[in-house]
């Protein structure tokens, strides 16, 4: 027989029926319900195969202790797997399925897995696969296999269709756990006036005293609780999320905490960021399961687990039920299965117990058998009981249908454990207790140790007042319980006698055999068994496994418990859905989306955008069918052979204004600037402190007190926080102010011999002739009433302008200029085109500025002054970097017209393909002006070695191998007839 | 997950900051030799306790600021701009 609902009591609705299915079958329960309750209710007893053995797996906790029913729920886009059963909330129409199992929950295949146990033991795969003398491939290979046979549940390969939110709070106290301890501390915490946030995992308050059967303070539980939660609910003061649980506490009292939302909400879960003064941890304790053969079975559950389940959900887990205990608080699981009718059994591992205890179990009914522990269970869903003394001795069999377990509890300590505080051992409640914590952090209730309801409800009083205090508010005195509160201390770990598979942690398959062995191997410090076993990893964190697990090493060395160590507890406490990290900040609210003044002028033309960091920018204009390829080519032509204009507006802008604006120019950049006269422009390159090229572009002296600075559009925020740096933290002196104005330019270029007569007939204020308005010349002027910014600079090696007016102009400028254009031929292009263009006159650009060039390696040697210091000037002349066999820049063309090669390509030797050559390839076009394909590549020795000799790109990756040629990187025009005509 | 307190700002997260090195590293002038410029930018103490840090305000004043910050407990002690002249404008 199996489970079954009891006819009456419980905190669910039954007149409301809820349906849902668990591996295609339809099942029901009732509102109020979790998923394990309806399963157990009805009678699904099989719920999961684990994780190595694929052994079969029941319903073994009522919260968040589970550590077998683990289920997926939804399908299709919506899975979530490894989620526990026992915390999942009914709703109607949920879809649950089993995992780790094929081809189906009864029969599974991977069971076989149970055969070979001895191979699974711990340390196997590292032994078989990885250990000595094995060849490294051998786990390459078996890899795939393993990690498809093991494994938690599979999640979808869809796109997270759901959303998300993410929301920060601050508060006074935050008090997480809203079991009696939490909920007094919000109380008192909130009646002292402080701004209070309560956080429960579970979808009701209460905790424990949701299944608790006793009076609390002379009341009825339920009662006491409602009573409470109304006032918590109506106080302004008070902010409580169910469903929420805090996985993690980082530094300065922030604590992590993931809510989850019913389904048709806003959102599916919430992710919080919750600041606060103080924070009370009142998160409870997990009972521990104890150590015998086949504890794992379907139908072997904690103790506290069968009580919530009977109380709570009216679900009796069994007929006849069998309870071990090596403790007190299995006892009121075993008094109120009694009284709902349950045939009951209780064996303690205890001898002498005080009367009350024997009286009570008489009362209610329990059959109580003292000196006894379990040795194993019987039946593949646990049909019978060896039990015995705890040696091993006068073994019996008793049958029943469901086992309850209770082997202690473990105060829950990962949230003070995430904050690097070490647990203290008490031997007397066998349980770790909280350490010292110098942050304001106070654990209360159960989770401090402290057992009893009523002891709770005090320690959550004591932790709300000291809150209080602290923050500089009255409150009532209260004492801190101590710990404890069983009538007859606890006898844990009874070892002896065991038949058979004793998991110590059910989650992760490790057996006591498996502890036992890794401390034979010498793997007994917890944080090495932990990887050798991997026992108290996963989702379960070690939830119910790690004091067990201690307790095993500290037999197998004869040591005591305390003198093993602890592992450390990392967030998250439960598994958290990246989704919910993420938030609404995901596809293409990751980042702002930056657009230039133009966009919608070249969007209506029909340039297709480009994404370049943040900015979207026009990569070609395809006219037609036009592909990439052949747009560029075409718009390449227009300029070298007409005129052709192009947005850069992108481009970083800084006016540079003051007294010391030359003379900042002058210490940033490697060449003159102050010497630079009113309406001259100059190129110039920086360097970082390390000697390193930083970044390039151009700088115009507009005036006597102000430089119009550009930078590289990927650069421009970080060369401003470098100006901005340097002026407040090293030379604070200088009179100089600097603004980014990259937003309030629109800028085009215009390029082409046919450049000049466009922009003349456009800025009629201006002389455009070559004698009026030389190279690098820089003039004001105005277009139609708009007063504009021109510089006669060319990055692609002809007659070139970049005209720059107010944003607000931007697509009046760009629709005069392209009117221009077109009716002399010409026309726009994009940073296809402009990339190629720059190739073909040896431009450095973004692959060649890559951060790791000097300015020597890149072949700008000679712009560095030698009259004035500059950021880097020193530790450029490091002898590493003045080595003459770095890699430096030369540019590339296929020794036989016609062929191509990529960018990213290695550089090496003809015939010496091993290793990493001798350098590298990073921009490469097609070049209708040299009819053939050219690049920009870096070679150790540059030109100086390398100058009209031949090397190998090699392209391993897309399979191309291509002999170059070296040569000057200035493949067109290398006098500049074009540039200065 | 620090707040700092900007003296131009107020307290915010430090997500609106950028962090900027060790203050208390002096740069040479440009001319410097070389080996008191490999100082200054390679060769770093790695202090347990208070410890002075640059930080640009850079999503609020963008003004550059010097925070007292306690490399083990993460308390930050104090924040001043990094401008002599602007602490002693706002006092
Ligand atoms: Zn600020």
């Amino acid at each position: 027989m199996t489970g079954f609902r009891l006819k009456s009591g419980g905190a669910i609705d039954r007149g409301k029926p809820l349906s849902f299915s668990f591996d295609g079958r339809m099942l029901r329960g009732f509102t109020g319900d979790t998923l394990a309750s309806a399963l157990l209710a009805s009678g699904q007893r099989l719920v999961a195969r684990s994780f190595k053995y694929h052994r079969p797996r029941g319903i073994m906790g009522a919260g968040v202790e589970e550590a077998s029913a683990l289920v997926t729920v939804g399908k299709g886009a919506h899975t979530t797997p490894n989620t526990l059963a026992s915390t999942e909330e009914l709703v109607d129409g949920l879809d649950a399925y089993s995992q780790h199992c094929w081809p189906s929950l009864r029969f599974d295949l991977g069971a076989i897995n149970q055969l070979f146990a001895r191979l699974f033991s711990a340390g196997f795969y590292y032994k078989t696969f990885m250990g000595p003398g094995k060849r490294p491939k051998s786990w390459l290979f078996y890899e795939h296999f393993i990690r498809r046979a093991a494994g938690l549940g599979v999640a979808s390969r869809e796109p997270d269709p759901d959303h998300y939110e993410s929301r920060e709070a601050f508060c006074d106290v935050l008090v997480i756990g809203a079991g009696p301890a939490g909920i007094e501390a919000a109380r008192v915490a909130a009646e002292a006036g402080l701004d209070v946030f309560l956080a429960e995992r579970d979808f009701l308050l209460g905790g424990a005293l949701l299944h608790e059967s006793q009076p609390i303070e002379d009341t009825d539980a339920r009662d006491w609780l409602s009573a409470r939660e109304r006032s918590l609910r109506a106080a302004p003061n008070v902010r409580i999320l169910g469903h929420t649980t805090a996985f993690g506490l980082y530094d300065n009292g922030v604590a992590g905490l993931v809510e989850r939302l019913q389904p048709g909400a806003s959102a599916r879960e919430r992710f919080w960021v919750v600041r606060a003064k103080r924070i009370v941890i009142a998160a409870g304790a997990l009972e521990r399961p104890l150590v015998f053969g086949n504890n794992d079975r379907p139908g072997v559950m904690l103790a506290s687990a069968l009580r919530a389940y009977a109380n709570r959900w009216a679900v009796a887990a069994g007929r006849r039920v069998l309870i071990a205990t090596n403790n007190d608080s299995a006892y009121a699981a075993a008094h109120d299965l009694a009284r709902a009718g349950i045939a009951t059994t209780l064996i303690d591992a205890r001898e002498n117990l005080p009367a009350s205890l024997l009286h009570k179990s008489k009362e209610a009914g329990v059959e109580l058998r003292l000196a006894c522990v379990p040795l194993r269970t019987i039946g593949r869903c646990a049909r019978a009981v060896e039990i015995g003394t705890a040696d091993g001795g006068g073994v019996e069999t008793i049958q029943c249908d469901a086992v309850g377990m209770s082997g202690g509890w473990s105060p829950t300590q990962h949230l003070l454990s995430q904050r690097g505080v070490k647990p203290i051992w008490n031997e007397t409640l066998a349980a770790f207790l909280p350490g010292a914590t110098g942050e304001p952090i106070r654990c209360a209730g159960a989770a401090a140790g402290t057992w009893r309801s009523e002891d709770c409800a005090r320690s959550g009083r004591a932790a709300g007042a000291e809150a209080a205090r602290a923050l500089g508010r009255r409150a009532p005195d209260e004492e801190f319980p101590g710990p404890g509160g069983w009538e007859a201390p606890i006898r844990p770990w009874v070892f002896g006698g065991i038949k058979g598979k004793a998991f110590v942690d059910l989650q992760n398959d490790v057996t006591l055999d498996d502890v036992r062995q890794a401390c034979a191997e010498g793997y007994d410090a917890p944080e090495l068994l932990k990887r050798y076993t991997t026992l108290g990893m996963a989702t379960d964190q070690g939830r119910t496994s790690a004091v067990n697990a201690l307790a095993v090493i500290a037999e197998a060395r004869a040591k005591p418990l305390d003198a093993i160590g602890t592992t450390t507890f990392r967030p998250p406490f439960v598994p958290v859905s990246i989704g919910a990290l993420a938030g609404a900040e995901r596809d293409q609210h990751l980042l702002p989306t930056r657009r230039s003044p133009m966009h919608d002028a070249l969007v209506a033309q029909g340039a297709r955008m480009l994404e370049t960091g943040l900015w979207l920018r026009p990569w070609f204009y395809p006219q037609g069918e036009e592909t990439v390829d052949e747009s560029y080519l075409r718009e390449m032509r227009l300029v070298r052979e007409a005129v052709g204009i192009c947005d850069v507006s992108t481009l970083g802008k800084i006016a540079v204004q003051g007294p010391d604006a030359g003379e900042l120019l002058d210490r940033v950049y490697v060449n003159a600037f102050k010497s630079l006269t009113v309406g001259r422009a100059r190129y110039g390159v920086m360097l970082r402190d390390d000697g390193i090229v930083m970044d390039d572009g151009t700088s115009w002296r507009i005036g006597e007190h102000e430089y119009f600075m550009t930078t590289t559009t990927a650069n421009a925020g970080k060369v401003m926080a470098w100006l901005e740096e340097l002026l407040e933290t090293r030379w604070p002196d200088l009179r100089v102010a600097v603004t980014s104005v990259t937003d309030q330019w629109a800028g085009a270029s215009v390029a082409g011999p046919l450049a000049r007569d466009l922009l003349q007939a456009l800025v009629k204020d201006v002389d455009f002739t070559n004698e009026a308005f030389s190279f690098m010349g820089v003039r004001e002027g105005s277009f139609d009433g708009v007063h504009c910014r021109i510089a006669r600079i060319s990055f692609s090696g002809e007659l070139a302008y970049e005209i720059y007016v107010p944003a607000d102009y931007g697509q009046a400028l760009w629709r005069v200029l392209l009117e221009g254009a077109k009716s002399r031929g010409g026309g726009t292009y994009g940073l296809e085109a402009l990339g190629a263009l720059r190739v073909e006159k040896g431009h450095v650009g973004g692959p060649e500025l890559d951060g790791r060039a000097t300015l020597d390696d890149l072949g700008l040697g000679r712009l560095a002054s030698t009259k004035k210091p500059f950021i880097g000037s020193a530790l450029r002349m490091r002898p590493d970097l003045q080595r003459k066999d770095r890699a430096q820049i030369v540019g590339l063309m296929p020794v036989t017209t016609g062929e191509t090669f990529k960018g990213g390509s290695i550089l090496c030797a003809a015939g010496d393909e091993s290793g990493h050559g001798l350098g590298w390839v990073t921009s490469v076009t097609e070049s209708p002006s040299l009819g053939q394909w050219i690049g920009l590549g870096f070679v150790k020795g540059g030109l100086a070695d390398w100058e009209g000799r031949t090397l190998l790109a090699d392209d391993p990756i897309r399979g191309r191998r291509t002999l170059v040629k070296v040569v000057a990187p200035h493949f067109l025009d290398p006098e500049g007839k074009r540039l200065h005509g | 997950m620090l707040r700092i307190n900007c003296p131009f700002c107020g307290e915010r997260d430090h997500s609106e900051f950028t962090y900027g090195g060790d203050a208390t590293v002096t740069y040479p002038a440009l001319d410097a030799p070389t080996e008191a410029w490999f100082e200054a930018v390679y060769v770093r103490s790695n202090p347990k306790g208070p410890h002075r840090e640059r930080w640009q305000h850079s999503d609020g004043c963008r003004l550059w600021l010097i925070v007292e910050r306690d490399t083990v407990t993460h308390a930050i002690t104090r924040v001043e701009p990094s401008r002599a002249v602007l602490s002693e404008l706002i006092k």
